[in-house]
């Protein structure tokens, strides 16, 4: 699937180029000769100028995490010009500071950071900028848009937004369909952004009534508890989102020991084994929504043209976007197969 | 229900038990008030969740998740009880059941089915219980360090082998365990397990030379050692039951969750300290009871029902966990030194 986006990124970038280099053949004044400067402009897979990429990541605890480091390791191993000098990952701030100022001092060409705690981690983001390393902040953000040059991440608002109007079109025929939440760990403010989007779109459909929330902690063995409460709680509804695979494990295991199967499950994030479950379609899994850990790779590909002074291929400008905000697809039966190789264990 | 022997407030100065006899009854009478004071609590909480969620809560179903929940905790619970009986503390209980639940889960395990599964984590438990045991009597390591030390190493190594992934089970012999065509009787066979465990581990404290060297190292471990008591021996054994009991709760986890994760056993330590202090167990040593603890268990888990019953969000939650430990407390407190 990469790579089919990047050869699809390619001919956008030659069209795009071509287009902007009519535009630009338009609107100037002066002479309109040199169209063979911008061909330059947008990345591709051809080799360019050698760049140093410093990766600093958090400590690969949780299935998401780990396919982070994998997706920024092989993605940059596909490029000739790329060199990824990559740190052992950290939960401990301090220790990411530490690792990110040696980073610095080694001189990396770009820094692709994925801070442990954005806020802690500002200063030392800024201290990269001002060391004219450009960083690209990957999912979690800095506090202040000074200490980046581009970010990207997903989107939990909108993973909850496309979780709510799945199960809305799902269940737009039925009268008063009931509807439950099982969330990720309440402290995280990402949870609170992905039940006010599944809210809202619910509010799009008149018909559908949450009837009850719990909150596990992203690990299969609060999934599976507290699963289990809510299927004790609720004897009858139409539809569960899950926010997360991992503790959705745990949640599969409860539905299947109550032996329920009487509605329809979405899960959160886009794991293998929620892949595979729903290709099976023999359970109540039926569709998950996308938190993709490729956007790791795709951090390493704004990287690279960071280094290398170029744009995006497929955008018309010359140089990367500012900020680059992920849509959480959902992925069912029938897109499951583009999907699977990104599934992450 | 008899209790073990000890002074009421006992810190480890003061006198060895079994002194005077007339001491011994009215601690029994008074250990059976704190009991009484627990099952109280734990009627109080029924008649809230009976209230408030009649359908849901006052349930065959409920009673047998209500169970199967406490299982887990409730077996790292008695392990816990005989290590804080006998004046120390295991705050690697937790990180043993992470690290035994994932080496029991990965792929080469797997392949030998269910024993396999079941034979490693009881050895990887046993194996951490001894490795703290020797630190801890024959290292002259305090208890807080060692078993410190334990959680930070077994969550490592418990993330080395995972790769912080999940590894779902597929033996299926193991998952239809968890399943309701399994219960005996009605009876889940988790909640068999946490049965047998309980009452092993209350015979073992009540009625065995075994129980009363744990109470009495407890207690004042020099008066112990003067008697002749082989004080390292029984500090080994302890914290070998506590990796034992480690072992099975996490080969109940997996049979549960039906997967190993190194996340697994989160705070079990101190889920299992404040159960075991809530029913009755002396944080310095020389009191201990095996009832109480299970009654502590019972007790949270029927909260955290009550709580999801109700539909109640972490932080209400939260709020009011902490209160009903106070509360509970407090109501032990009184209702012992009244009498």
């Amino acid at each position: 699937m990469a790579h089919l986006t990047s050869r699809r990124g390619l001919l956008f970038g030659t069209a795009a180029v071509s287009a902007g280099a009519l535009l630009a053949g338009c609107t100037s004044n002066e002479s309109s000769d040199d169209p063979a400067a911008n061909e330059q402009s947008a990345a591709d897979d051809k080799p360019g100028k050698a760049v140093t990429i410093g990766f600093a990541g958090p400590q690969a605890d949780h299935g998401w995490l780990n396919a982070i480091n994998e997706n920024a390791k092989s993605r940059a191993e596909r490029y000739e010009d790329v060199t990824l000098e990559i740190t052992e990952g950290s939960n401990d701030t301090a220790q990411q500071i530490g690792q990110i100022e040696t980073l610095i001092n080694k001189k990396v060409d770009v820094l692709v950071v994925l801070p442990a705690d954005g806020k802690a981690l500002t200063q030392v983001g800024l201290k990269a900028m001002r060391a004219g390393i450009p960083v690209v902040n990957l999912d979690r953000i800095f506090n202040s848009p000074q200490a980046y040059r581009c970010w990207i991440g997903g989107d939990n608002y909108g993973m909850g937004l496309n979780a709510g109007h799945y199960i809305g079109e799902q269940l737009k025929d039925k009268g008063d369909a009931r509807v439950i939440e099982l969330a990720g760990l309440d402290n995280l403010e990402l949870t609170q952004q992905r039940t006010k989007g599944f809210d809202d779109a619910l509010k799009n459909y008149p018909n559908i009534k949450k009837v009850a929330r719990q909150a596990a902690e992203f690990t299969v063995e609060s999934g599976q508890a507290k699963m289990a409460q809510l299927l004790q709680a609720q004897s009858d509804f139409d539809a569960l989102w899950n926010h997360d695979d991992d503790q959705g494990v745990g949640a599969l295991r409860a539905i299947e020991q109550a032996g329920r199967d009487d509605f329809l499950m979405v899960g959160g994030a886009g794991a293998l084994s929620a892949f595979q479950a729903i290709k099976q379609d023999d359970g109540v899994l039926k569709a998950t929504v996308l938190y993709p850990p490729t956007m790791a790779a795709s951090a390493i590909d704004l990287a690279r043209a960071l280094g290398q002074g170029k744009g995006v291929g497929g955008l018309a400008e010359f140089e990367i976007p500012a900020s680059l905000t992920l849509y959480s697809a959902v992925v069912d039966k029938d897109n499951v197969d583009q999907y699977m190789p990104t599934g992450f264990k | 229900m008899t209790q073990p022997v000890s002074p009421p407030r006992g810190g480890p100065d003061k006198v060895t038990p079994v002194s005077e006899p007339p001491a011994w009854r009215a601690l029994v009478f008074r250990a059976d008030v704190r009991t009484l004071s627990l099952l109280g609590v734990l009627a109080a909480l029924i008649v809230i969740g009976g209230i408030t969620k009649p359908d849901e809560f006052l349930d065959t179903r409920n009673l047998q998740l209500v169970l199967t929940q406490a299982s887990v905790i409730g077996v790292v619970t008695v392990g816990m009880t005989f290590v804080i009986t006998s004046g120390g503390i295991d705050l690697s209980v937790g990180a043993i059941v992470a690290l035994a639940s994932v080496w029991a889960t990965t792929v080469a395990t797997q392949e030998y089915g269910f024993g396999g599964i079941l034979f490693t984590a009881v050895i990887v438990g046993v194996g951490c219980g001894l490795v703290n045991g020797l630190l801890i009597a024959y290292g002259g390591m305090v208890p807080f360090i060692a078993t410190l030390a334990m959680l930070a190493s077994a969550r490592g190594l418990a993330l080395q082998i995972t790769d912080g992934s999940t590894q779902v089970v597929t033996v299926e012999g193991i998952l239809d365990l968890g399943e309701r065509d399994a219960y005996v009787l009605g009876i889940p066979p988790l909640v068999l397990v946490f049965a047998v465990v309980t009452i092993i581990g209350w015979l073992l404290l009540n009625r065995t030379t075994f129980g009363r060297r744990t109470v009495a190292v407890g207690g004042n471990a020099e008066a112990a050692r003067l008697a002749g008591i082989d004080v390292r021996r029984q500090r080994l054994y302890l914290y070998l039951l506590s990796g034992l009991c480690c072992g099975i709760a996490a080969f109940l986890l997996i049979v549960l969750s039906g997967s190993g994760q190194n996340t697994n056993g989160n705070l079990y330590e101190l889920d299992a300290i404040a159960a075991a202090i809530i029913g009755g167990t002396l944080l310095s040593g020389g009191r201990g009871t095996i009832t109480g603890s299970v009654l502590g268990v019972l007790i949270f888990t029927t909260i955290t029902n009550i709580f999801a019953l109700n539909n109640l969000q972490s932080d209400v939650q939260q709020i009011a966990k902490g209160a009903i430990i106070v509360a509970a407390v407090l109501v032990q407190r009184r209702t012992a030194s009244t009498t």
